[in-house]
């Protein structure tokens, strides 16, 4: 009966509605005092039903609810026979928690678009070509699933035949579809566009790449910052503090009407709801955009964020070093691009590589001779000649005369952050190669953003020397950039920031700077979706956007903002009511409740903004 | 010991938390520190000795104080 009664509060409200406005309606057009006074008394009658029923529940459980207040308000209402008041509270009451749990529904829905892609069934494979339609909790790993087009990818797993392209925006935002093959892994949660594939699972259920985001998703949405839990641990002792209040009050003046709108002012509504609300709306537009922020604790101190930290390689820069200049000092630059390529071909060092994906396609010829000089470079023979390749040290050791040009081109090529690549043919200088590693594109622009967002430093560390430094910081416009850094460098200069008093982000992409995500205020993990970094840090840009960060920033931003709204607008009506109950006559117990009521929706409808928030 | 996770109808009211959070554990069996009511999410996860307490039970606690249990997941700790 009681749970019966609970769900048909929906109802139940409408009809109190339709009873008020029989009453009034025959009030004013037909005189009628009892149609009046008994259609209010059966709609409160009606009406407080479910709110006794959740006052009683609460009572059990040793909770001092909002329901108990509102009782005995009516209750008291009924005591002075003010059945207008009565009918209109309870009205109001069961009416705003209706509205409320729409348009909560509505703050939660980004989140709750994210939950719902979660995969349900997958076609498991039984016997000699057969696949059965199973439950997804009963794929285990090793299992071999087949994927058909259209249907989403049960599990993170691996492709044994079959290809086709797939939709990852669930892990990384991204929608452009990718195409995948045999060998390659495809993520649960990640729609196949076309074609067919079978797999073998991997991973499962939560410990997949998308199980483990909606968990971080939901535990963010939920956790509590210091200052909550005080309103929680203030909203506790407050209830019972006004029902109180209220009773000595009615006692000593004898004013049942003071004693009764007191207990619905003293309701504790948008106070408790105006800072998850906001929370949660954050949060969603962030896990919409590729950006997931953990819990409201790290959007305020994200939000009142001074300085920014960098990695370089793979933060700033591509992390994958290309080959950004060269010269030629030859009229036929063919041969000599042979050579340099046969003896890069059987290097392994880092730049070797950057060289020969640039010059590919070439006719390749036998190394003699291979010599290795140190901190130098590589001198060999190659179809007789005698082939020097290294950097200017070498060229000076081997007796190459530079001119004047290629002085000045190896000058410039430094300059500018470049690692150089000389190679020279029997003792003649032929190439020049400056080698570095890109930029990442849009960079520039995004850390213009986060300037105009007010963050005071922008600051690069990085393990490469301080001239590629200072070109790199020179050209994005960095406040400070300092090289020769190891890991330990870097988290004692964060540590250092830390302790002058600012508060300070690290964005990296955890691979060897984990000590420096964990150790700064905000630890910000360029995610490709199957990093440990999700959940070491405090915010993950998926698919290491760059480009989320100014986002990102943004929104925690606009997020605390609205949680600030939120509780001013929640204190200013409680304080308005007061005041109006002390010092004037407007207000009763329905302006209250209505004022109450209103505050709530005001405080829903203003973390919803939240859900639209785009980076102008 | 279990662990389960309990969806629940939406929750609109802070106070429901306060309810909840003190039905399930007012049950014996239940792990209290492990109880963690979820507002956003609407949700209750917590460890209980399947022993002493069955999921039925903690549900039925939930659903006499007026709340919707959707789906209960229970797996080993």
């Amino acid at each position: 009966m009681q749970p019966l009664i609970l769900k048909n509060k929906n109802k139940i409200a409408l009809i109190v509605g339709i009873l008020i406005a029989v009453g009034f309606i025959s009030e004013w057009t037909i005189h009628n005092e009892s149609i009046f006074a008994w259609s209010l008394i059966i709609g409160s009658v009606l009406g407080i039903i479910p709110i006794v029923i959740q006052a009683y529940q609460a009572l059990r459980v040793k909770v001092v609810s909002i329901d108990i207040l509102v009782t005995l308000a009516v209750v008291g209402a009924f005591i002075i026979k003010n059945y207008e008041e009565a009918a209109i509270v309870i009205f109001l009451f069961l009416f705003g928690a209706f509205l409320e749990q729409r348009t909560l529904n509505k703050t939660r829905s980004a989140i709750k678009e994210l939950t719902e892609m979660a995969p349900e069934s997958a076609l498991k494979k039984m016997g000699d070509d057969e696949f059965v339609e199973v439950d997804v909790d009963e794929v285990d790993i090793g299992d071999i699933l087949l994927v058909k087009t259209g249907a989403k990818v049960p599990v993170d797993g691996t492709i044994i035949t079959g290809q086709g392209s797939i939709n990852e925006a669930s892990i990384t935002g991204e929608s452009l579809p990718v195409a995948k093959e045999k060998g390659l892994t495809v993520y649960a949660g990640t729609i196949l566009e076309n074609g067919t594939l079978q797999i073998v699972a991997d991973r499962v259920g939560e410990d997949t790449t998308f199980g483990k985001i909606i968990e971080l998703v939901e535990e963010a949405q939920d956790s509590k910052s210091e200052a909550e839990r005080f309103i929680d641990r203030f909203s506790k002792y407050y209830t019972p503090a006004v029902l109180i209040l209220a009773l000595v009050l009615g006692l000593f003046t004898q004013n049942v009407e003071l004693a009764i709108t007191i207990l619905v002012l003293g309701c504790p509504g948008a106070l408790v709801i105006g800072v998850p609300v906001s929370n949660v709306a954050g949060i969603g537009n962030g896990a919409r955009n590729g950006v997931l922020l953990k819990g409201s604790e790290v959007i305020s101190d994200f939000s009142r964020l001074d300085t920014i930290v960098f990695d370089k390689t793979g933060t700033l820069t591509v992390g994958n070093p290309s080959v950004a200049e060269k010269e030629f000092y030859a009229d036929n630059i063919d041969e000599a691009l042979g050579y340099l390529a046969s003896v890069e071909r059987e290097s392994d060092h880092p730049l070797a590589k950057a060289v020969l994906e640039k010059i590919g396609e070439t006719t390749f010829s036998p190394v003699e001779n291979t010599e290795v000089i140190k901190g130098g470079g590589i001198v060999a023979h190659v179809n007789g000649h005698r082939v020097a390749v290294g950097n200017a040290a070498l060229m000076e050791k081997e007796n190459v005369k530079l001119n004047e040009k290629a002085r000045a081109d190896i000058a410039r090529f430094e300059s500018s952050g470049n690692s150089l690549v000389i190679t020279s043919v029997n003792g003649e200088l032929k190439i020049v190669m400056g080698i570095r590693d890109q930029i990442r594109t849009g960079v520039k622009e995004d850390l213009r953003k986060l300037k105009k967002l007010k963050v005071k430093n922008l600051v690069m560390l990085s393990g490469d020397n301080q001239g590629t430094v200072d070109a790199v910081s020179r050209e994005l416009g960095l406040t400070e950039a300092h090289g020769n850094m190891l890991p330990e460098d870097k988290s004692a200069y964060i540590k250092k920031l830390i302790d002058e008093g600012q508060i300070v982000a690290f964005v990296g992409d955890g691979v060897n700077d984990s000590p420096s995500l964990a150790l700064a205020n905000i630890g910000i993990a360029m995610g490709t979706g199957t990093d440990v970094a999700i959940e070491t840090s405090d915010v993950v840009l998926m698919n290491s956007d760059f480009s989320r960060l100014p986002h990102a920033l943004g929104l925690a931003k606009a997020t605390a903002r609205n949680m600030r709204q939120n509780i001013i607008i929640a204190l200013g009506v409680v304080l308005v009511l007061l005041a109006g109950l002390l010092f004037s006559e407007w207000v009763n117990m329905s302006i209250g409740m209505l004022v109450h009521e209103a505050s709530i929706l005001v405080v829903i409808l203003n973390g919803m903004r939240l859900l639209r928030y785009k980076l102008r | 010991m279990k662990k389960a996770t309990i969806q629940l109808g939406t929750l609109t009211c802070p106070s429901c938390l306060q309810k909840i959070d003190n039905a399930v554990k007012a049950l014996d069996g239940v792990d209290k520190e492990s109880v963690n009511v979820l507002f956003n999410s609407s949700k209750v996860k917590l460890n209980f000795d399947d022993e002493i307490l069955s999921i039925e039970k903690i549900e039925n606690a939930i659903t006499t104080m007026g709340y919707e249990v959707k789906k209960s997941q229970v797996r080993d700790v």
